[in-house]
């Protein structure tokens, strides 16, 4: 069944030493040099865009790289400033939009802690989550021994926010415009790349159900009701998902 | 309080600290004190699971059917198009990654070519 999720046998191994932890860390470095990081810096390309035609200096616009890092949030943020909102306004649409970061971490949390892993870790590593690299650890932390997960996970996230903050500098400085048929497919290759990866990292066939619904819902409740659009098809979606998730269940053991 | 309304170099900082990181920050530490709460294998995870991968799904979908920036003025059937055509690549040559993101920009730029 799809839903077997594997257990790594090696949880009652010793405390994993400094070196294997940096070779994990290294591992997870080279991960983030990957399809899916080359993607994301290309998404990146476009923000820098965004934040230097909304009048962001280099210095604000790198610093907010790192500080919010998911990209959703920070276009939010870019449009709350542009648009002259106050602080409090500004705060509460960007933690509107960021909502999803909750369940995803929720998710995240009990494949990435091993048997003892600080708290503080765990809140730590939390800071690099977003679309990116919640997709590439829901796919490939399975395959990795549980208690070097953090690291592999701290070497991964780190390095996508530290690349990103060069690639966002660089381009700031460098780009005034791209070609539109270039900055068109550069555009696609975000969706495209969560698209076929969010399939691929789904653990039970709920999670396909989830996908279907929530790309429809998506920008169906974004005409409807928009500024409710995505927390609204996460609820609907995973509702559905999760009823579907227990009823095969429940045939399965008829 | 805008983030043009003082006019010191560390305002848009504090702006950006307090607009940004802890309107983010915040729900990803509430997802940590949550998520260290459930066990692994229990059904409340499926439903989270199943709640948050619709969510990242709907920012797919608006990203294709919504998108900003040069994509917007391409045509919605020539993206749904590309994303449809790209993601059927994805499941039927192997469901690799990289064979459907070439697909969806082959089938972009083709169209492009053919309809600009």
């Amino acid at each position: 069944m799809l839903c077997a999720s594997a257990m790594p046998a090696d949880d009652a191994s010793p405390i994993p030493d400094f070196s294997i932890r940096r070779l994990w860390y290294l591992r997870g470095v080279r991960a983030a040099f990957s399809v899916p990081g080359l993607i994301l810096a290309s998404a990146f390309i476009g923000f820098a865009g965004l934040a230097k035609e909304a009048g962001l200096t280099l210095v604000q616009t790198v610093f907010m790289v790192g500080m919010v890092w998911a990209l959703p949030a920070k276009v939010v943020l870019v449009g709350a400033i542009l648009s002259g909102t106050s602080l409090p306004a500004a705060a509460f649409a960007v933690a509107l939009s960021s909502i999803r970061l909750a369940p995803m971490v929720v998710a995240l949390v009990p494949e990435m802690r091993g048997p003892r892993t600080p708290r503080w870790v765990l809140y730590f590593l939390s800071h690099f989550v977003a679309v990116t690299s919640w997709v590439l650890a829901m796919e490939r932390l399975r395959g990795i021994p549980r208690d070097v997960r953090t690291s592999y996970y701290a070497g991964l996230g780190s390095t996508l926010v530290l690349v990103n903050m060069v690639v966002v500098g660089v381009v700031y400085v460098l780009a005034d415009s791209l070609p539109p048929v270039v900055s068109a497919a550069l555009f696609l290759l975000t969706p495209m790349y969560f698209l076929t990866s969010l399939w691929g990292s789904a653990r039970e066939r709920a999670g396909h159900v989830a996908m279907a619904i929530g790309l429809v819902l998506g920008p169906l409740l974004h005409l409807v009701v928009p500024g409710f659009d995505l927390l609204g098809a996460g609820l609907i979606g995973g509702s559905i998902a999760f009823a579907f998730h227990l009823l095969s269940r429940r045939r399965a053991k008829r | 309080m805008t983030f043009d309304a003082l006019d010191t170099w560390w305002w848009p900082f504090l702006f950006i600290l307090v607009g940004g990181w802890l309107a983010t920050d915040a729900w990803r530490f509430l997802g940590v004190y949550l998520g260290d709460r459930i066990s692994d294998d229990s059904d409340l995870l499926v439903l989270v699971r199943a709640l948050a991968t619709a969510l990242v799904a709907a920012v797919i979908g608006n990203l294709i059917v919504f998108p900003s920036g040069a994509l917007a003025d391409m045509s919605l059937a020539l993206r749904l198009g590309a994303a449809a055509g790209g993601f059927l690549a994805y499941l039927c040559l192997g469901r690799k990654v990289l064979v459907g993101i070439v697909a969806a920009e082959v089938i972009l730029l083709a169209g492009l070519w053919i309809w600009r």
